[in-house]
């Protein structure tokens, strides 16, 4: 038995054995595991360590930092989840472990299956019917909000509004979006509103997670809370690909709470471009009468020129055309028109002005009397008289009268 | 005390962007239609135009307010986010 030599393997050479044969077992290297968490730690490094375990049995298991850091969520201790990955044998510990890329919440499967199950029944109920969809107010003056009033999608929702639509009011209803009160809060804050605010509609949102997360917008009190809304319920909850059973009930479902705050509002762009549009045919249609109105006075005029006994003096086809010119003056220019007379009259009285008629040559003659001269028969030769110009005054004396011829 | 006859319209500062907004559009549609009193028509002129300012200075100088509604049904000031 001793003449028998046995091979004699090395520590190291046992482990990579097990470790080739581990890793060369294609079943092992793509599986998914179920378990509860435990001593789970997270180093400096960024790697994730912890074991998976059940009621007999113990997995340990590591995460690089590149996998983990594509968890939304870090699991807890006692956390029940399924993981997904490959194993193989760590040499220097003498175990071998699970080398894993995916952690998902292990009730995942249920939710998924009670959500479908929701959503059925209410679906036959006739909640999520087209025809019970209501329209939203194409400027909603007052804008109810439901969520958390922490999250980013609060913040993204008012950034939305103040930047496309600043003349609406904003109400915020706070409500938890996740956890067991959130249902509750959320159907709650969604009453609150139509009963105290009277919104002209309602935004729903709450931004990205997993299912589990979104587990509070799938309550089936909260999907009747929205149907009994009396303000139609705008949902943007979670990402893209999420639906919830909220989203189904809402009159209408964005896929993100800034796109739901962008379909629930105009854009001041567009506001303004049609506002500059309803300008515009105000003044075509208003000059547009003004023009009809003086087509028919025209009208009327040339009935007048062939029917009435003023047909003579209206044949003067330049006075006509006098008298149009003026009337639509008149209306159009009224104020205008009415400053150009005082003008006008101001420049005539200033050209009565009796200085200003001096100041152009002429002279006023007066009697010692104070009289006025503008007759020769008013004056005797040798007499004496005033002159006066525009500067001053001179006196003189009549030499000779002399009417003139005519 | 002129405004406050029966048929005289409101104060055009004091209207929403909506309301003064929906006057303008019926004004223009009543220009549009068949008015044959120019008086009439130069009066809603006037007040279209003053409405399509007030709309225009609502949009440019329009601020979101945001209020938070309490447990309570109360309206305060929202402070936060």
């Amino acid at each position: 038995m001793f003449e028998q030599e046995q091979a004699i393997w090395s520590v190291r050479e046992i482990s990579r054995y097990l470790r080739d044969l581990i890793e060369s077992t294609e079943p092992l290297q793509n599986i998914w595991v179920q378990g509860e968490i435990s001593n789970f730690s997270r180093p400096k490094s960024g790697h994730w360590y912890f074991t998976l375990k059940d009621t007999t049995a113990q997995l340990p298991c590591v995460m690089w930092r590149t996998a983990a850091e594509l968890q939304l969520t870090v699991p807890e201790d006692g956390e029940s989840v399924q993981v997904h990955g490959g194993l193989s044998v760590y040499e220097a510990g003498g175990r071998y472990q699970l080398y894993v890329d995916e952690i998902r919440p292990a009730g995942e499967g249920k939710l998924y299956q009670d959500f479908l199950r929701l959503k059925a029944k209410l679906e036959a109920e006739g909640l999520f019917a087209l025809e019970r969809k209501r329209a939203l107010p194409g400027l909603p003056r007052r804008i109810g909000i439901v969520t958390s009033p922490v999250g980013a999608a609060l913040r993204d929702i008012l950034n939305t509004i103040t930047r496309r639509f600043p003349l609406a009011e904003v109400i915020v209803a706070p409500a938890a979006v996740q956890g067991p009160e959130a249902p509750a809060q959320l159907a709650a804050a969604l009453r609150r509103l139509n009963q105290f605010a009277q919104p002209d509609l309602i935004l729903l949102a709450r931004g990205g997670g997993s299912l589990e997360d979104l587990a509070a917008f799938n309550s089936e009190k909260l999907a009747r809370t929205i149907v009994a809304s009396q303000a139609p319920v705008v949902c943007g909850i979670g990402h893209e690909t999420d639906f919830t059973i909220a989203d189904f009930a809402a009159d209408l479902r964005a896929p993100t709470p800034t796109a739901a705050a962008e379909l629930a509002t105009p854009n001041k762009l567009d506001l303004a471009e049609s506002l500059a549009e309803l300008s515009q045919r105000l003044a075509r249609s208003f000059f547009g009468l003004v023009r009809e109105q003086r087509w028919a006075l025209q009208a009327t005029v040339q009935t007048l020129e062939r029917h009435s006994p003023l047909a003579r003096i209206l044949r003067d086809r330049q006075r006509v055309d006098d008298i149009l010119l003026r009337v639509e003056r008149a209306l159009r220019q009224r104020t205008r028109l009415l400053k150009a007379n005082q003008d006008g009259l101001h420049a005539r009285l200033l050209a009565l002005d009796p200085a200003r008629v001096l100041e152009r040559g002429y002279a006023v003659v007066s009697k010692t009397d104070g009289s006025v001269v503008s007759r020769t028969r008013q004056v005797s030769e040798q007499e004496a008289l005033t002159v006066r110009v525009s500067d001053g005054r001179f006196g003189v004396q009549v030499k000779k009268r002399m009417k003139d011829e005519g | 005390m002129r405004d406050e006859g029966r048929n005289m319209p409101n104060k055009i500062e004091d209207l929403k962007y909506e309301e003064a907004f929906a006057e303008l559009e019926k004004i223009v549609e009543e220009l549009e239609g068949d008015l044959a009193n120019l008086d009439k028509a130069l009066q809603l002129f006037e007040r279209g135009q003053a409405l399509a300012r007030h709309c225009a200075a609502l949009l440019e100088k329009a601020e979101l307010r945001v209020q938070q509604l309490t447990d309570g049904g109360e309206l305060e000031e929202f402070e936060g986010n």
